[in-house]
């Protein structure tokens, strides 16, 4: 099968047409961090932890290393001062629900509140419902500074068979909520107001 | 019963008959029926306007035309009676049996419905109103025309001839390149050269290509959009219908927000027209062409209007940008090539085949071509829809068409862009209007939205009033945008409720990266743009929000407080009638008080003082501060 060349923190790298970056880097040994992506499910790009500064004819941009693919010629850059201050920004916003692996990587005074205390709405639980298990128990809520993890009222009594998020779950959002919440969420959820 | 017309010479035709059919009567009135003169009673006017024709016998003579908007919508309703070329405003009820009687049946003016300088001189022909002297209505003035809902009448000022020429006289390769050489830019807030991305989708490999016009308008204070797609539906579908043509699709998409109930009826009764004509449908005109266009409802999300998320909504998914690093020009809708405008900028393509290029590309300046429909508000005397060649400068829009700041006030900054641009200090007001200009200068020109502030205008406030629209529209998908603006409006709020410390200033600079940096879609990437723009020019009024606890603008209700001047007080009572709390206390012909501790600054006391007395002010809020220290008069 055909191959590209590409350049990942100056060296040179073969990789499969349709790989993403991060997977062609972590191919070659080259780790970069990463917290809303597993593969077992598809790229989401939410988290931007995976970000890395691409070049080629002169051309830079930051992108998010998950979702974009490998082209020949390539220049990667996975670590940089700015790249670095931007990945302790993410970790800092989500304090305390996201405690990265990386120690170089963790805050030691988070500066921020307000953020939901053990969700960082990574998504994986509701993507792997929804695409590996294909029983769509969880769901996005909300928008905005609003959006929240809820269960599908009714659907999560089917779960216990399979808890198969709980463990992707790094904050514990799902165990600690799927007692609780699941049986009350039809009481709990907000009303639609006006017309629909 | 309609005929289909199924050749270019019957198109022609169609259009004479319908071009006599609008000489019958010699007096022709247009009352504006777009959403702002509806609001201000357009329609039971015109309902009047008629049965009095009626009455007074001239019903042969007159001819009475509910047109789009006019733009002038602060001085609605707008009517114009021609040949007599004048133009009334703000024309009520009581003033119809007397503009009959006197304008219609004698062809006298009635001056007190006329425009008046602030001088006071009277104004009678529309296009001598100093709001549209400046103007180049190459867009809007069909609105004014004619009838939205009648085909005939969008015949009879030449519509769809320009479809009729790209068909059976250009090949699709020939219209890409006509629009790419128009130097025609996206209307829709980025700018994005048009020509360019139809060749792109043109050539992407694909049986199924889609076309689509945003008509997604989300900023606040906009209405550019749906102004067009009320007034003059026929020529967005004409504009898409030739993209159509260019780019080899053959299903096209209106997506157009639910909240704009007028524009859907307008929009979905020209579709229905179109077909009934043989204007969409297969075999459009007799070419073989084959052109299917659907409305799509959006639900009422801001983000929705960002390309991918919009195209998602359509395929019947939440609105939500995909993450993907595709475009969708070869990408797009159901992952084919996928062409997607602007409404102003689908209305742009029929008038560059009229026009013609050497005509539109003398519109404008080097880097932006054409015009640009604005919505001028805010602290403005004329505001209204606005249509200027590019190129114009701010302080020609704002001061001469806009006709200044009321009040005797100063100007202090004009908002472009919507939420995502920024401001513009007055001390730059020469900037030309122009993408990379305003992009230079920080803001952007977004979909066309502008909002002039005056010295009474808080800049953190505002800030805070973007920011804080745009934290409760993102999706909330990524974590730089919802999180970034998360703290971005904690951070303002508290500084407007005097909580602010100068740190705050340099988070929300460090914030500001991650989003324009790490944002996974345009909606993060632009957000800071208010928040920068801000601290780029006005940062002073940050510092004193943070260090001093002072808001320079006397905005900040936390920062404020309202004494009353005992010299001046007469002791009038009315103060003390209108404050809700109690607050006020004083006796008949003694000076008043204002207790602070009960009073909760709604500012009912200085709006009921009278202005020749003037003894309630509002005045910074300081320890120091016993002596009521008013404000200068202005």
């Amino acid at each position: 099968m055909k191959t590209v060349q590409l350049t990942i923190n100056g060296r040179r790298v073969e990789a499969t047409p349709g790989t993403s970056l991060l997977v062609a880097a972590r191919e070659a040994g080259i780790e970069i961090p990463t917290l809303c992506h597993n593969d077992a499910v598809e790229p989401y790009g939410a988290c931007r932890m995976c970000l890395v500064d691409i070049e080629k004819g002169g051309r830079k941009k930051t992108v998010a290393s998950c979702c974009y693919n490998v082209e020949q010629d390539l220049n990667v850059t996975t670590s940089t001062p700015k790249l670095e201050r931007m990945r302790k920004l993410i970790v800092e916003l989500l304090s305390p629900a996201y405690t990265p692996p990386s120690p170089e990587h963790r805050v030691e005074a988070p500066r921020f509140t307000g953020a939901l205390p053990d969700c960082s709405l990574c998504g994986l639980c509701v993507r792997y419902c929804r695409d590996v298990v294909g029983r769509n128990a969880l769901y996005f809520a909300g928008r905005g500074v609003d959006r929240r993890i809820a269960f599908v009222p009714g659907a999560a009594s089917e779960c216990d068979d399979c808890r198969a998020c709980f463990d992707l779950c790094s904050s514990g959002w799902v165990v600690s909520r799927y007692t609780s919440d699941a049986a009350s969420e039809w009481e709990d959820r907000p009303r639609f107001r006006g017309a629909c | 019963m309609i005929k289909r017309i199924t050749t270019a010479a019957d198109l022609e035709t169609l259009r004479e008959h319908a071009r006599s059919a609008r000489k019958l009567k010699p007096i022709q009135v247009a009352v504006c029926s777009g959403t702002g003169c509806l609001a201000a009673k357009s329609k039971t006017m015109a309902d009047l306007l008629e049965e009095e024709v009626d009455r007074q016998g001239l019903t042969s003579r007159v001819e009475v035309r509910r047109t789009g908007c006019f733009g002038f919508c602060e001085q609605g309703p707008v009517m114009v009676i021609q040949p007599l070329d004048v133009c009334y405003l703000k024309v009520g009820v009581n003033d119809v049996e007397e503009l009959v009687r006197r304008t219609l049946a004698e062809g006298e003016v009635v001056e007190r419905l006329l425009f008046h300088t602030p001088e006071g001189r009277a104004v009678r022909a529309l296009n001598d109103i100093p709001f549209y002297v400046g103007q180049s209505r190459v867009l809007l003035h069909a609105n004014t025309q004619i009838t939205p809902t009648s085909l005939e009448e969008y015949l009879s000022i030449g519509g769809y001839g320009a479809l009729s020429r790209a068909l059976f006289e250009m090949a699709p390769r020939e219209v890409v390149d006509l629009i790419k050489a128009s130097g025609l830019r996206g209307r829709g807030g980025g700018g994005f050269p048009t020509g360019v991305k139809w060749e792109s989708s043109r050539n992407a490999p694909g049986d199924e290509k889609y076309v689509i016009v945003n008509a997604d308008e989300g900023d606040p204070g906009a209405y550019m959009d749906r102004s067009l797609l009320e007034g003059n539906p026929h020529a967005i579908l004409e504009g898409l219908i030739i993209g159509g043509y260019a780019v080899g699709a053959r299903q096209g998409y209106i997506y157009v927000r639910q909240e704009y109930p007028l524009a859907v009826e307008n929009a979905q009764r020209a579709i229905d027209q179109a077909y009934e004509y043989g204007l969409l449908g297969s075999d459009i005109l007799g070419s073989g062409l084959r052109l299917d266009v659907k409305i799509h409802r959006g639900a009422g999300a801001f983000v929705s209007g960002e390309s991918t998320a919009l195209m998602r909504a359509i395929e019947g998914f939440v609105g939500e940008p995909r993450p993907k690093y595709i475009h969708t020009s070869h990408h797009g809708l159901w992952n084919s090539p996928t062409v997607l405008n602007n409404v102003e900028t689908w209305a742009n393509v029929p008038v560059i085949l009229n026009l013609g290029l050497k005509r539109y590309r003398a519109l404008g300046t080097d880097g932006s071509k054409g015009t640009k429909i604005f919505s001028l508000v805010g602290k403005v005397r004329n505001s209204g829809l606005v249509e200027v060649p590019m190129g114009m400068t701010l302080r020609q829009l704002v001061e001469d068409i806009g006709g200044g700041v009321p009040g005797g006030k100063a100007i202090k900054a004009v908002q472009t862009g919507g939420p995502s641009g920024g401001f513009i200090p007055a001390s730059r007001l020469d900037l030309p209007v122009d993408f990379d200009a305003l992009d230079e200068a920080g803001s952007m020109m977004g979909s066309g939205g502008l909002i002039v502030m005056d010295e009474d205008t808080c800049i953190v406030d505002a800030t805070r009033y973007y920011v804080n629209f745009l934290a409760k529209e993102s999706c909330g998908q990524c974590v730089p945008c919802r999180e970034g603006l998360r703290q971005l409006s904690k951070i303002l709020d508290g500084m407007v409720e005097g909580r602010g410390t100068m740190q705050d200033i340099e988070t929300m600079e460090e914030i500001c990266e991650l989003l324009e940096t790490a944002s996974l879609c345009a909606l993060g990437r632009t957000a800071p743009n208010p928040v920068r723009s801000a601290l780029r020019y006005f940062r002073d009024e940050f510092e004193a929000h943070a260090r001093d606890r002072r808001c320079p603008s006397l905005v900040c209700e936390s920062m404020t407080r309202y004494v009353i001047d005992a010299s001046s007080c007469p002791g009038c009572l009315l103060c003390m009638k209108v404050c809700p709390t109690d607050a006020i206390e004083g006796e008949r012909k003694h000076p008043h008080r204002i207790d602070q501790d009960k009073c909760i600054q709604c500012g009912n006391c200085l709006a009921a003082c009278p202005p020749r007395i003037s003894a309630v002010h509002k005045v910074p809020k300081s320890p120091s501060m016993d002596a009521p220290r008013p404000r200068a008069q202005v």
